[in-house]
């Protein structure tokens, strides 16, 4: 008779060592592992608590400018620098590492529009409501030497906004004419115009850098080619837009942010239907940026309050606001794709994370592996009614609260007064039209 | 000079090939593949999105070679799948497999189509790894190899300590105590043990080491002991009320709620302690937050079989009639009931993997009941003993112990096992022990088989009843007290709320659709809807206004109005029931013809144009 028996050697379980690490021998067998899906469960619904638990997302405040930030400027190569504009005319340079401003000027007289770094990253552009663009050395002057512009190029037509070229020394400002311009000229090489009286943004495709957009004061979404002398196509909205930003990753699509309340992603293939309107804003949309990954973006309002849009939706993941931000004017999305940047009305500039709940700072990679899990658990239970209201759920402002009840009314009643028309009118009288046609007026080519 | 072209990079011989390249070939020309719809058993009625398929090969019988191909002069297709080079075994994949796959038919877009696909390809890839550690598990199993013309049935325990090592032998050992029939239980990873006399003894004690942590004598009768989720802290349900007691000895609570409790069982994922009384009740105490849960009366009268499914959480509780009933501590009601004696059961157990039902009757019979199909008419296996089995465990590896009286016997499977009366078939092994079994318990992660008699206890050696591989992560037999705290941290904030407890596990994990059931049921509900109460306030009104008749007159025309309204739409939903299921709505017949006595009757309404 032969008999064997379990008759473990302690040797193979347990450590010789308080500097080894305890052996921890594992059996994948699922017989030993039950209730695998509720327990699974539990972790999800932890990982959504926890991830409400920990969105903090404000990170620091820039203060010093002494009006209003009107514009941002991002640097392409050093994530800690940051350029701002504001309605007095100042602009300033901020070291985001530090959280300090390391260099200020005025630049205009009256507001600072529009401010671009150039590919390098070498010299600033700013553009003033003085119709003048002037030039500026990125590096700071020598101590006690002046601030001085390299170059002060005075328009013929006021300017608006600017925008660089991602791959060519041009840049393109807008105003009454959207013009071209060369970085060693004093003259535009082009400019461009379709009846219309103001254009207040501009911005040049990062992808497909010939082309470039305009939002125009008649309600029109302009685009053009820098190569040709017509501008290409026009799209008209039922209210103004207020600012342009291209997906840096899908070339052809782009969001604009409008004034009634809502942003639209249109493919430039299809101007006629918007792709998405965004919903949530409750007042008028001042600004937008994507994200350098395309699948985000962050939108600005007058309502105080910032809101993060994942780009094919239609409802905002996420909304950031504090009691002292007012109007925001400007909104950036850092180009490490972890910071979100908001200037506003008084006089701040506002740092936040992208994502609310990231943690920052050096994350060790069995931490690292813990995050991946919990997010994958996220994504997996994503639909349970439990975690779905936990994850959903966000504190709004009192007055954001009441404008949107207020806006779900006056929509409620007009859906009611458009099904009460359509009852007692002819069939197909009165066609129902979708919320994405509606808003979209009419594109000319 | 001609600038010499650039080296071309050197052809790769094969295409570079991931893990995920490797995609099964789908088609059914190669003759092998079958396709056989099957559906899950909540999903027989769902005419949705999910629709499971499973490609199954056809089994080829055994015995029948297949001729060796010639080798053919034409180059291997090169779109064929390379065969793997280190096949795992199918019954390996099976083992880890978390069900079948689900084909992407019927899904509705294609976005979703191809996530599922990519996900059922992840998950193959994770089944793989999974099946591919079992390389890395260190122990075998244990088993007893008889020589020519012997049987593992005759060999004795002092025999088998023999021959095996010292620290396996160490591991046999009878303990004599004398406060009367005992009651036992291991810990969940199998290193402690915790007696209770009925006479008021109680001892806990490390039994590999036979380092003894406490002993001590209640002082009145102790009928059933049982380890909360650390082996720092046990139960006891003595005469009136249940205790806990820390390691010491120390009573740490006397939980008054619980009240002349006979048995106790804890369930470790849900940190749920849960016991029946004499009086018929069941009880779940949430012992993280000293909350009862559930409490209720089952109506079963003297509690005095209770195990719970430890794959569900389900408590199994044995009546006196025959009838197994699972309870879960949010309803009220048994979830299922099973008559499995057609007299009073003596005792009952659920294998580990909460696959099966262990039940004993004063019939002398011992069945075996799959609890995942509690729609069968027979058992698995039913086998007939000379006296009935008072005491059943199921050890993790599928063996069945049961004993009659001092007497004991364990068969090597649970299904296969043979009875006494079965002189052809013997008993795997068997013992008599000098006192009458009172609880009998099969050792976690050891081959070793606790048996708790009226006169002491004995520790049995059982070749091949245990699981070698533990997994530390789960229950660790060589947890240092820091890990322990951790492992309850751990343990505690993933702990499974008791609503989650039900027959299905996975049920939390499934698609939500109705059952052919719930879609009768809301169409019948259609039929005995109420009326919905109107409750209208009429606008207030300026003084002089219109005066109280009035307002009563308007509320009268609203809640008319609201009637008709609803009245309407329930006709209309109930022809569109009759509609979609061909019932023959009354109609009117076929007019007669005209009498002259007609115009004397009143006129038909006139009808409405739509």
């Amino acid at each position: 008779m032969k008999v064997k028996m379990i008759s473990r050697n302690p040797d193979n379980y347990v450590r010789e060592t308080k500097e080894q690490q305890h052996k921890m021998p594992r059996n994948y067998d699922p017989s030993l592992h039950p209730l695998e899906g509720p327990r699974e469960y539990v972790r999800a619904l932890n990982a959504t608590k926890l991830d409400r638990v920990f969105a903090k997302p404000f990170v620091a405040n820039l203060s010093g400018h002494r009006d209003g930030v009107a514009c941002f400027g991002k640097h392409p190569k050093q994530l800690s620098s940051l350029a701002t504009g504001a309605y007095d005319g100042e602009v300033r340079i901020w070291d985001l590492a530090n959280r300090t401003s390391i260099r200020h000027f005025v630049a205009h007289d009256g507001f600072v529009r529009g401010i671009t770094y150039t590919r390098n990253g070498e010299q600033i552009f700013t553009v003033g409501d003085d119709k003048t663009i002037k030039v500026w050395k990125a590096q700071a002057p020598e101590i006690g030497d002046e601030e001085e512009p390299v170059n002060t190029i005075l328009s013929r037509y006021g300017l608006h906004g600017i925008s660089h070229n991602r791959k060519e020394n041009k840049f393109a400002t807008c105003g009454e004419v959207c013009a071209i311009w060369d970085e060693e000229h004093n003259d535009p090489l082009k400019t461009l115009k379709w009846g219309v009286d103001t254009l207040h943004t501009i911005s040049y495709n990062p992808v497909e850098t010939d082309i470039l957009a305009c939002c125009a004061s008649d309600r029109s979404i302009i685009l053009y080619d820098q190569r040709e002398a017509q501008p290409l196509r026009k799209v008209v909205l039922t209210m103004k837009s207020n600012k342009l930003a291209w997906n840096p990753m899908e070339a052809f699509n782009f969001t604009v942010a409008n004034e009634d309340c809502n942003l639209y992603t249109f493919d430039t293939r299809k101007l006629q239907t918007p792709l998405k309107v965004h919903f949530d804003h409750v007042s008028a949309v001042t600004d937008v940026d994507y994200s350098p990954t395309g699948k985000e973006f962050v939108s600005a309002s007058y309502d105080k309050t910032v809101r993060i849009y994942n780009a094919h939706h239609s409802h905002s993941r996420d909304i950031y606001h504090t009691k002292r931000m007012q109007h925001v004017v400007c909104v950036a999305w850092s180009l490490d794709n972890r910071y979100v940047f908001s200037g506003s009305d008084e006089m701040n500039v506002r740092m936040w994370k992208a994502k609310a709940s990231e943690k920052l700072g050096v994350i060790r990679p069995r931490e690292r592996v813990n995050f991946n899990y919990q997010e994958a658990l996220k994504h997996k239970y994503a639909a349970h009614p439990q975690i779905k209201r936990i994850a959903r759920h966000r504190q709004v402002p009192r007055h954001v609260l009441n404008a949107q009840k207020k806006m779900r009314t006056v929509k409620e009643k007009e859906q009611v007064k458009e099904a009460n028309v359509r009852n007692h009118s002819k069939k197909g009288k009165v066609p129902y039209v979708s919320e994405k046609k509606k808003h979209v007026l009419k594109e000319e080519v | 000079m001609t600038k010499p072209t650039p080296k071309a990079r050197p052809k790769q011989k094969t295409p570079h090939k991931r893990y995920f390249d490797t995609e099964k070939a789908t088609d059914n020309d190669d003759g092998g593949l079958e396709r056989v719809q099957v559906r899950r058993k909540s999903q027989q009625n769902f005419v949705g999105d999910f629709i499971k398929m499973q490609t199954k090969t056809k089994k080829t019988p055994a015995f029948v070679r297949k001729a060796p191909k010639k080798p053919t002069a034409e180059p291997a297709d090169p779109a064929e799948p390379q065969p793997k080079k280190n096949p795992i075994p199918q019954e390996l994949m099976d083992k880890y497999s978390r069900g079948e796959k689900v084909q992407p038919k019927g899904v509705k877009t294609r976005h979703f189509k191809e996530q599922q696909t990519r996900k059922e390809v992840y998950l193959e890839y994770a089944t793989e790894q999974a099946a591919r550690t079992e390389l890395l598990l260190q122990e075998v199993p244990g088993q007893l190899e008889p020589d020519e013309g012997e049987t593992t049935a005759e060999l004795r325990q002092a025999e088998i300590a023999g021959l095996v090592d010292l620290q396996s032998a160490a591991k046999h050992f009878s303990l004599s105590m004398e406060h009367g029939p005992y009651q036992l239980r291991y810990t969940k990873n199998g290193r402690h043990l915790l007696l209770g006399g009925r006479r008021g003894h109680v001892a806990a004690f490390d039994w590999v080491t036979k380092r003894l942590h406490c002993e001590f004598n209640a002082m009145e009768s102790v009928e059933d002991v049982q380890w909360l989720h650390v082996p720092t802290m046990y139960a006891v349900a003595q005469k009136s009320w249940v205790y806990i007691y820390d390691k010491k000895g120390t009573e740490l609570h006397c939980i008054k709620r619980l009240s002349r409790v006979n048995r106790l069982d804890f369930l470790p994922y849900h940190f749920l302690l849960a016991a029946g009384n004499t009086a018929g009740y069941a009880s779940w105490l949430d012992v993280s937050i000293g909350e009862l849960v559930g409490n209720f009366n089952t109506g079963l009268g003297d509690i005095r079989l209770l195990r719970h499914n430890p794959s569900n959480g389900v408590l199994c509780i044995g009546g006196g009639r025959g009838v197994v009933s699972m309870w879960s501590p949010k309803v009220r009601e048994p979830l299922a009931k099973l008559l499995c004696h057609s007299t009073a059961m003596t005792a009952l157990t659920v294998d580990p993997k909460g696959q099966h039902l262990v039940t004993a009757g004063l019939d002398r019979a011992v069945k075996v009941w799959d609890i995942r199909m509690l729609v069968q008419d027979k058992p698995l296996t039913h086998f007939q003993l000379r006296l009935p089995a008072n005491e059943l465990d199921v050890s993790q590896r599928g063996m069945l112990a049961l004993s009659q009286g001092t007497y004991l016997e364990t068969y090597a499977d649970l299904l296969s096992g043979g009875g006494t009366a079965d002189y052809q078939k013997l008993p795997y092994l068997r013992q008599r022990c000098d006192a009458f079994v009172h609880g009998l318990r099969f050792c976690p992660y050891e081959d070793v088989l606790g048996v708790a008699t009226a006169k002491g206890f004995q520790s049995l050696l059982v070749p091949g009843s245990g699981e070698p591989n533990f997994d530390a992560m789960e229950d660790n037999p060589y947890e240092t007290s820091k890990q322990r705290r951790e492992h309850e941290v751990h343990a505690l904030l993933e702990k499974i709320p008791p609503e989650l407890i039900t027959l299905d596990p996975h049920e939390i994990t499934g698609v939500d659709a109705p059952t052919l059931q719930e879609k009768i049921d809301a169409k019948r509900r259609l039929f005995h809807v109420k009326a919905p109460r109107i409750d209208m306030k009429s606008r207030h009104k300026m003084k002089g206004r219109g005066g109280s008749a009035k307002a009563a007159r308007n509320k009268q025309i609203v809640k008319d109005a609201k009637r008709k309204e609803f009245i309407a739409e329930v006709r209309q939903a109930k022809a569109s029931v009759f509609k979609e299921h061909g019932a023959k709505v009354a109609k009117p017949k076929t007019k007669a013809a005209r009498s002259v006595l007609d115009r004397f009757k009143p006129k038909p309404p006139k009808k409405r144009k739509a």
